[in-house]
């Protein structure tokens, strides 16, 4: 399977690393000079700016090859185009109109290959009142509801870290993309995919745009409490920070704990919440005792869902992703080895490849030699005319 | 249920176990698709609650009911089940019971997908771990969805998406500079693995059309949820520099932030909003005089220290408060016009009815419209995507408890009327979920 890869930055890289780390052939489409603007976001070794060393970028091109290509040139568009007769799959996340500004829209692209799936990201979506909006996570955030919906109650509206609607659209837009291919394979058609970050961001609000429907409710801001559970939040056992949860069996948290009170009737069913802040007091001065991993390992053994409030420095040397062997170790000619996040499910029969990120334009001869018959001399040729 | 629509995953069959979010949220992407799914419910997990006495009970668990009314049967009307489990059909099927794992065998046989999310040793229990449904049906695809994967030492510990999010250091990053540790205001854990679940299906579907086999996958949700904070962790395994909290920034770009907006209604009356906000998100040099074009230039935007990103990182505080001025005179839908009219990133901060009526989304198509028998009509969230030949859609409302018993015992497995009313004597077949107080 062969996925051509426009996208920069990671709504889109992160939909190809997912189909990259199972298997699929994925050819990055660089702009030269500078290539993908992850590139240059870092974090880098040392602080020190390189482009073949951002950890962005490692990260989310594993697996990949990378081409250099200027489609602003003229004899850009040519080039794109024979690739595309070769290709399954298209992912790209220019603004909306760019593609087509190209003459590379999906209806031109459609004709060269009927049967290519072209997958569109954008902040949102290809068509509507909004279409030319520019964006941005926090925007994208803002606008799908997930911001007024996170955060204290008396403070701002507060946005998910590391760009979560990119990482949300990339997801939605690996799963469309499989999806066209499943109909593909049924029927031969290809066809095009559009991903908003906005409608991405709006699908996973967990029930509160239904409520609303329901009974006109406005879900607001809790901190770190559940709009239903009672107790789910962070609190503070002795040592640190733990995250509270009862679980199914109310006698059983209660008899933990410690707390006879909270067997009374009217803690006792979900409709615990209305009285939210006694049930907290009942808790905290037990978790004032004890240190928050000796909740959580005690804990569990009661089947009470206690979780530690980890840092990303506690992740590399914990038990669990240790026994698992869920980290693992890339090596790169230019970076090093490093530690990456792996694979975030294990298949049986597939297990999925720790493979490095490319360096910029490192398969142009590959891909433009031997896939697309040019000569060395074309090659050098185009060099010169910063067309690839 | 034919139609000549063209439907992405059609002639695709799901048996969906799961329960909650994570699973549902996998096989609502995968109905949506137009997949048949086949939720396997029984009355003692029925993963919607169960049977209430028929209350208003207030607050936000009485509005997850239609006019906050838990009606006669509350497990057909709470949102929460009927927005992720829309276009999905539901049977009641004891898997503690013989006869329902017959039963249940027998739907294996016929499908393509198995998607169960229960802690790791109740499948075997039941005698129905991925060894038995292959030797059922070879091709079979399982993915089992748990808190921390089949194996390891917390393979048995129980989570829920909120604990994930604590355990791999989202809720300690989902926190203002100055605060404690937060977490998203929704099941952000439960949403990222079900999508990254609906991909492993799709992708272990693929691999068995190219070779004829099944295979099983094993999602740990804190393994599908950990390499969303891939940049915070390269930075760790490059610098060994522990991300902290930065609230709304976001270092290449300044100002970066949310401010506070004038709200809507008249001020100090009955009906003004004070919760208005405003996302803004300045990422060049160019777009920072655009956005000082817009506040109208005022004298303290022509501070040198301004000019540059490097500048305004250094003086965000201020510049947070000077902004933060200047939009708390504007209503939050007016200044996102205002700024994006002008070139500027900016988003209002919807809140859930603004979200609901973001004229945007209308224009898109984005909610549809479901009649449920017992839940009445409404609007719901619609496909998460678009595609221009088989666009997904939602054909149907959730299912009620068991209410596809008869289609699937009877013209999907050919079982006779006696065969269908045994398992409803035996109790295999339940007719409503047991009363319950918990959630």
């Amino acid at each position: 399977m062969v996925v051509l890869d426009l996208s920069e930055n990671i709504s889109g890289p992160y939909s190809t690393k997912l189909l990259a780390d199972y298997g699929a052939e994925v050819i990055k489409i660089e702009k030269p000079p500078l290539g993908d603007s992850s590139r240059r976001a870092g974090p880098f070794p040392n602080d020190q700016p390189d482009p073949e060393k951002s950890g962005l970028f490692l990260f989310l091109n594993t697996g990949k090859k990378s081409i250099t290509l200027n489609l602003e040139s003229e004899r850009g568009p040519q080039l794109f185009k024979r690739l595309v007769e070769g290709a399954d799959i298209l992912v790209e996340n220019f603004r909306p109109g760019v593609m087509a500004s190209l003459g590379l829209d999906y209806e031109a692209l459609a004709e060269i290959n009927p049967a290519l799936i072209m997958t569109s990201i954008s902040y949102f979506g290809q068509w509507g009142p909004y279409r030319d909006w520019d964006g941005s996570d926090i925007i994208a955030q803002a606008m799908g509801g997930l911001m007024g919906l996170t955060g204290e109650a008396d403070r701002e509206p507060l946005k998910l870290p590391h760009s979560q609607a990119e990482f949300q659209a990339g997801l939605n837009a690996a799963v469309a993309t499989l999806s066209a291919l499943y109909f593909r394979d049924e029927t031969g058609e290809g066809q095009h995919i559009n991903v908003s970050l906005q409608e991405a961001v709006a699908s996973i609000l967990e029930g509160a745009l239904t409520m609303y429907r329901y009974s006109g409710f406005v879900r607001g801001r809790m901190g770190s409490c559940h709009h239903l559970l009672c107790p789910s939040r962070v609190m503070e056992a002795k040592d640190r920070f733990i995250h509270v949860q009862a679980g199914a069996n109310w006698d059983h948290f209660s008899t933990f704990l410690e707390a006879p009170q909270l067997m009374e009737p009217r803690f006792a069913s979900i409709l615990r919440y209305h009285y939210a802040d006694e049930v907290e007091a009942l808790i905290q001065p037990w978790l004032e005792k004890h240190d928050a991993q000796e909740i959580f390992a005690t804990g569990q053994e009661w089947r009470i869902p206690f979780a530690m409030v980890l840092g990303i420095d506690e992740l590399m040397g914990d038990p669990q992703y240790e026994a698992r062997g869920f980290f693992r170790e890339i090596d790169h000619p230019l970076a090093g080895r490093l530690i990456y996040p792996g694979a975030p499910f294990r298949m049986s029969e597939t297990p999925p490849e720790a493979r490095r990120a490319p360096l910029l334009g490192e398969h142009n001869e590959e891909v433009y030699i031997g896939a697309l018959g040019l000569s060395k001399d074309n090659l050098t040729d185009l060099k010169e005319h910063g067309i690839i | 249920m034919l139609s000549k629509e063209k439907r992405a995953l059609a002639g695709l069959r799901v048996i969906d176990l799961s329960q909650i979010f994570a699973g549902p949220y996998a096989t609502k992407l995968l109905a949506d698709m137009g997949a048949e799914i086949i939720r396997v419910e029984c009355a003692a997990r029925s993963g919607r609650g169960g049977a209430l006495p028929r209350m208003k009970p207030g607050g936000a668990f009485g509005a997850s009911f239609p006019d906050g009314d838990t009606g006669e049967r509350s497990y057909n009307r709470f949102a929460y089940y009927n927005e992720v489990n829309r276009n999905k059909y539901a049977i009641t099927l004891d898997l503690a019971k013989p006869l329902g794992v017959e039963v249940f065998r027998r739907l294996v046989r016929i499908s393509d997908v198995v998607v169960e999310n229960f802690t790791p040793r109740v499948m075997k229990n039941f005698g129905l771990d991925y060894p038995v449904l292959r030797e059922t049906n070879p091709q079979i695809i399982m993915i089992s969805l748990s808190g921390y994967g089949q194996d390891g030492p917390y393979r048995d510990y129980v989570t829920y998406g909120e604990g994930i999010e604590a355990m791999v250091g989202l809720s300690q990053l989902t926190a203002y500079p100055d605060g404690e540790p937060l977490k998203p205001g929704v099941a952000y854990a439960d949403a990222t693995s079900g999508l990254h679940a609906a991909f492993a299906i799709l992708a272990a579907l693929r691999y068995r059309r190219l070779t004829g086999k099944g295979q099983y996958i094993d999602l740990a949700m804190r393994e599908a949820v950990t390499p969303i904070l891939g940049e915070a962790i390269m930075d760790y395994t490059m610098n060994k520099r522990v991300a902290r909290p930065i609230g709304n920034r976001h270092p290449p770009m300044a100002p970066h932030g949310c401010y506070r907006a004038q709200g809507r209604g008249e001020k100090g009356g009955e009906n003004e909003k004070e919760d208005a906000w405003i996302a803004i998100a300045v990422s060049s040099d160019e777009e920072w005089r655009a956005f000082c074009n817009v506040m109208g230039d005022p004298p303290w935007t022509r501070d040198e220290k301004f000019a540059t990103l490097s500048g305004r990182l250094a003086s965000q505080e201020e510049l947070d408060r000077l902004i933060g001025e200047w939009t708390s005179g504007y209503d939050h839908i007016e200044l996102m016009n205002m700024l994006q009219g002008s070139g500027v990133k900016a988003g209002a901060v919807l809140n859930i009815a603004e979200l609901a009526h973001d004229p945007h989304l209308k224009e898109r198509g984005f909610y549809e419209e479901l009649s449920h028998p017992e839940a009445g009509t409404h609007r719901y969230p619609g496909v998460s995507w678009q595609m221009s030949r088989s666009p997904g859609r939602l054909r149907l409302p959730a299912p009620c408890f068991g209410e596809h018993n008869r289609y699937v015992f009877g013209e999907l497995l050919g079982m006779s009327d006696e065969e269908v009313w045994r398992l409803a004597d035996e109790g295999v077949s339940a007719s409503e979920p047991l009363s319950y107080l918990e959630a």
